[in-house]
């Protein structure tokens, strides 16, 4: 679905003509540099063959892999529990949301690839440690309201962020969006759904779900990056019509859509979170952003939990990969010469 | 005296032990998940996993209804003890490693296939029914595992190797598969169950083809597990799988309000 071209023949053209311009004349650059920026400030999609600057490859390339290798150590909390959800429903649907995250792990790599770098190369900087992957990652799982949690606060963070990248400039990134966010959605449902079932249990269930929250809230807001004073992307990406509306936009976004959900699962809210009349949103204090950032260089509970278990299964496939790959050159072989 | 062995009802004890093959073999794939070799096989493993334990759902809640006493399929998945359990050896056997996993798999999805083949007739409508489901999703899983067991022997020594050695250390659970209850010879020949022995046939023609393909071979002297499933005897790995799958069900009790 990535590669599918959707431009119609004007698009074409005129994307040809810049192509064209570029081989005719090569000094003319800003030229194509301004086509390329009226193309954005049209709402058009960049596709992956059109002419694109450095810049923009490199952005959407830390981008995208940085969401892609976030599926897939995303799947480690989840895992943490599948062997011990409570009930046979809740394992089904628990197997189905990490499937779905390697799904996306999957096409958003493709979505990667399109900018030029290989799956292989982006994995080998996640397992080096070059590329990063979203903090809240680096949170244990200890009780099984964390699993209803990381559906409800964790996957409602992500669709906060991921719906406006549906119309990001980038074709193949948007496009991945979409189904991402549907399957995101039915995620956030789920889980909030499974807290919904303990708060009508027993005390001590209502006490996970507390715990849950104290854990997990403040770092899910800190899922929408630093504050808009000091991100570096902002102003280019806004620009490019990679970033649509700023992080703490979005978390203002997000805590508005949380706090009643949290009071309907019977949640004490924390001190300073309080609705604002005046503004019609709710107010909250300023996160902890050295936990944020140690969290970012790798002192996060789980960081190196969650990279050794990487590089672990990296390691005990390896046998595997080099023998399919074997087997596959062999009948290769086998047909070139038949 | 085997004080776990339970004839009173055999086809609550035979749906059960449908059941729990499904599910045992189905956590064991669960297990795989965030640790597959690669992201296609760790989605495989969890299509397989959802595969298994969605008949497991089906099939313990026809055995919930057959006994007829009350208990749901969450009942019987998290409430009962090792010795109740009536799952094949085979199938709580740990993963190991992908060889041993994809032996355990083209074993054992083999022997599902011939007998869901087979529970399609059954004149009990509804096991007729799951069996007609269930059959369709172990087409594909002895498909997989048949693909796997020769891509992995054929294609590395080392894959050889590991794919051997799953072999080597699974073949004593064999005899098992086929050892036939007196109260499942009773159903069969009322045109209810399959009578596990009338599908070894088979099955050692399909394992022979695929692993002559493969190039690998069922260990000369494997023996046998001197004990039955169905006087609730397993190996020590189910106590432990059970610990960990059944956890909050006996700590936070539903008697004592808990939902989930």
């Amino acid at each position: 679905m990535y590669t599918t071209d959707l431009r119609t023949a004007e698009e074409k053209a005129a994307a040809e003509k810049a192509g064209l311009k570029l081989a005719e004349n090569p000094e003319s650059i800003a030229e194509l540099e301004e086509i390329f920026q009226a193309r954005i400030d049209a709402d058009e999609y960049i596709e992956p063959k059109d002419w694109m600057p450095d810049g923009y490859r490199k952005t959407l390339t830390r981008q995208i892999s940085q969401h892609a290798h976030s599926e897939i150590i995303g799947m480690f909390p989840e895992g943490n529990w599948v062997t011990r959800a409570p009930t046979l429903m809740r394992k089904l649907i628990l197997i189905a949301k990490i499937q779905d995250e390697a799904g996306h792990g999957l096409y958003l790599y493709s979505a990667a690839e399109t900018l030029g770098t290989s799956r292989a190369e982006m994995v080998d900087q996640l397992l080096s440690g070059k590329a990063k992957f979203s903090t809240i990652f680096n949170y244990p799982t200890m009780n099984w309201a964390d699993i209803g949690t990381v559906g409800w606060l964790v996957d409602g963070a992500a669709i906060t962020n991921q719906i406006p990248l549906c119309r990001c400039s980038y074709g193949p990134y948007a496009r991945a969006m979409v189904r991402v966010c549907k399957e995101e959605s039915f995620h956030q449902r789920q889980g909030y759904e499974a807290l919904l079932a303990m708060a009508k249990g027993t005390d001590a269930q209502r006490k996970m779900i507390q715990d849950a929250f104290d854990r997990m809230f403040w770092p899910s807001l800190m899922m929408f990056g630093p504050p808009d004073s000091d991100s570096m992307h902002l102003s280019q990406n806004t620009i490019w019509k990679i970033k649509r509306f700023s992080n703490d936009e979005l978390r203002q976004r997000f805590v508005d859509a949380t706090i009643p959900q949290a009071q309907h699962l019977g949640i004490t809210i924390p001190e300073g979170i309080v609705f604002n009349e005046e503004t019609g949103h709710w107010d909250f204090p300023d996160l902890d952003w050295d936990e944020f950032w140690a969290v970012v260089k790798g002192d996060g509970v789980c960081s190196s939990n969650r990279m050794d278990a990487r590089r672990k299964a990296v390691d005990d496939g390896a046998w595997v990969r080099e023998a399919a790959t074997a087997y596959a050159e062999k009948q290769a072989q086998k047909s070139s010469a038949a | 005296m085997n004080i776990y062995r339970d004839e009173s009802n055999p086809l609550f004890q035979y749906v059960v032990g449908l059941g729990d093959d499904a599910l045992i073999l189905g956590h064991r794939w669960s297990e795989w998940l965030s640790k597959g070799p690669n992201l296609e096989l760790d989605i495989a493993a969890s299509n397989l996993a959802l595969d298994l334990i969605g008949q497991a759902n089906l099939l313990l809640e026809y055995a919930a209804e057959v006994e007829g006493a009350g208990r749901s399929a969450d009942d019987l998945a998290y409430l009962r003890d090792t010795q109740d359990f009536r799952c094949h050896w085979l199938c709580e056997q740990p993963n190991e490693d992908w060889g041993v996993t994809i032996a355990r798999m083209l074993m054992f999805s083999t022997y599902q296939y011939l007998r869901y083949s087979a529970l399609m007739q059954s004149t009990d409508r509804q096991l007729a029914e799951i069996a007609a489901k269930a059959l369709k999703e172990v087409t594909y899983h002895r498909r997989f595992a048949a693909e796997w067991t020769v891509r992995l022997a054929q294609g590395t020594d080392e894959g050889h190797r590991r794919v051997q050695n799953g072999f080597n250390i699974l073949w004593r659970f064999v005899p098992e598969l086929f050892e036939t209850s007196g109260g499942e010879r009773t159903l069969a020949n009322d045109g209810i169950a399959v009578a596990s022995d009338s599908l070894e046939a088979d099955w050692r023609e399909t394992m022979d083809e695929v692993m002559t393909k493969a190039g690998v071979s069922a260990p000369e002297t494997s023996g046998r597990v001197m004990a039955s499933r169905h006087n609730g005897h397993h190996s020590e790995h189910l106590g432990h799988l059970l610990c960990e799958m059944q956890f909050l069900q006996r700590a936070y009790p539903k008697a004592s309000g808990a939902t989930w």
